[in-house]
């Protein structure tokens, strides 16, 4: 970027980058806790779909145990799906989008710093209320810590990866199912080995392969997934 | 020198006018090879001592699901050489490869399922080739609807490139997922017998695939072809074409 080295002069880059890594971090935190309502929606859509399931299926609780690992996996990823829709969408129609991708620290930061915001408001969350569902669908005991570790880093894959299709569909009015339909294959992956190491500790299995498995995808997706979100959003936002 | 070539295909006009000689040649070989191996496959190859005649399905189930496979990757390679240098032509190959490779895709699982069910008596498993294939199909699926939902052109172009790359990446990932899965979950109760095929089955087979890949880039280049009159539209050189065929 040589014409951004005409209007400042970054200087040293490290403390620039991370001064602007917390800047936006603090900027949507602070949006996200002024929206309070907002951060309870996926928690209250998966408290919801979980209810579903005993009066759907079966209300015994031998059944429950054996859906439970899936389900819980399963509604959680629908959960993260369907708050990506607002991830960009403010941000995209007041211009601070534009301004974000204009400043002249990498737009790598600045996407990082966001979808961090984006999985502390919504994969935490989700993670943490879990375990409760969990008595809900019957979980056996030796499922809990399985459960709880794999969606803390499952979830991260789903904030990074999902981020790519809000980037792509931001600029569109109907993007919701668009979204669902781009991201959903991509985040196979993520539910067969998170689910199934919760399954594998609930029959007495070492799980830890499952985890480092999630663990490598969480690495992978850090260091690739940004790139792609940020060459998405430069799309939506140039046109 | 040595990369002349690659900077003409910039110019969808030079594509154009070169491959309008190839189009016949390609259509009449590609169809040659497929209704004489289909002749040949289905009544002179010999009959699998296990599953009879209904093995000979494969013959149009193999090379559907290798070509459609191949066509992601095309679709893929276009939308990076699109964003990477900016050609148009290679964004029209990437449009025009996604519904392709989503047709291609979709007869490799219905043929699958012809195929399932007098050899294993269902339609449908959740074995992990089946599982991984419906999964490329939805990846096309979000391709195409993204390609779909944009009214820019340009901005449809780039974003399916980027989703086409993004999954290029997860393919091996989906794939090796799906594979441990499959393992992990279900005994191996159901083996494709494929683990040595007799050469009487093998030639035909392979006459076959080349005949599909023939085919493919048959329809991939008459597909791109149209997209370039479609988006050249209104330059001098489409007009004189279109008057010329009338």
């Amino acid at each position: 970027m040589s014409s951004n080295s005409r209007y400042s002069n970054p200087g040293p880059s490290s403390p620039r980058v991370a001064k602007a890594f917390w800047a936006t971090l603090k900027r949507d935190l602070k949006i996200a806790i002024r929206h309070r309502g907002e951060l309870a929606n996926p928690l209250i859509f998966f408290l919801l779909v979980i209810t579903m399931v005993p009066l759907g299926v079966s209300p015994s609780p031998k059944t429950l145990a054996l859906l439970a690992p899936g389900m819980l996996w399963v509604v959680a990823l629908l959960a993260t799906l369907l708050s990506l829709d607002a991830l960009f969408r403010s941000d995209f129609d007041d211009g601070t989008l534009e301004q974000l991708l204009l400043s002249p620290q990498s737009s790598y930061i600045n996407v990082m710093a966001k979808v961090f915001v984006h999985w502390l408001t919504t994969g935490v969350p989700l993670t943490l209320v879990a375990p409760l569902l969990g008595v809900m669908m019957s979980l056996p005991e030796a499922g809990y810590i399985p459960l709880l570790l794999s969606l803390l880093l499952g979830t991260g894959s789903l904030s990074l990866i999902g981020a790519i299709g809000a980037a792509l569909t931001v600029s569109l009015r109907k993007g919701g199912l668009l979204l669902s339909l781009i991201v959903m294959p991509l985040y196979v992956p993520v539910l067969i080995f998170g689910a199934s190491g919760v399954r594998a500790a609930i029959e007495g299995f070492a799980y830890n392969t499952q985890l480092a498995v999630l663990g490598s995808f969480l690495a992978l997706a850090i260091i690739a997934a940004p790139l792609a979100i940020a060459g998405a959003l430069k799309m939506s936002v140039n046109n | 020198m040595a990369w002349q070539w690659f900077h003409r295909l910039g110019s969808p006009k030079w594509f154009y006018e070169k491959t309008t000689a190839w189009m016949p040649w390609l259509l009449s070989i590609s169809l040659l090879i497929i209704i004489s191996v289909s002749i040949w496959a289905l009544g002179f190859a010999p009959m699998d001592a296990k599953q009879g005649n209904s093995y000979r399905i494969m013959y149009l189930h193999v090379p559907t699901s290798i070509v459609a496979m191949a066509a992601y990757y095309v679709m893929a390679i276009a939308g990076g050489i699109g964003i990477i240098w900016k050609m148009k032509l290679s964004n029209m190959v990437m449009k025009v490869a996604a519904p392709i490779g989503a047709v291609l895709t979709a007869l490799a699982l219905f043929t699958g399922a012809v195929w399932g069910k007098p050899t294993w008596g269902t339609y449908w498993v959740w074995d992990a080739r089946i599982t991984s294939v419906l999964i490329l199909l939805f990846l096309y699926l979000g391709v195409i609807a993204l390609q779909e939902a944009f009214s820019d052109q340009e901005m449809a172009d780039k974003a399916s490139a980027i989703l086409s790359l993004v999954g290029t990446v997860n393919i091996p990932i989906i794939y090796k997922s799906v594979d441990w899965w499959f393992t992990l979950h279900q005994p191996a109760s159901i083996k494709m017998t494929s683990s040595s095929i007799a050469s009487e089955m093998l030639y035909p087979l392979l006459a076959m695939i080349i005949g599909f890949y023939l085919f493919f880039t048959w329809a991939l280049l008459s597909a791109t072809r149209s997209e370039i009159l479609q988006r050249e539209i209104k330059t001098k050189w489409v007009k004189q074409a279109l008057l010329q065929k009338a």
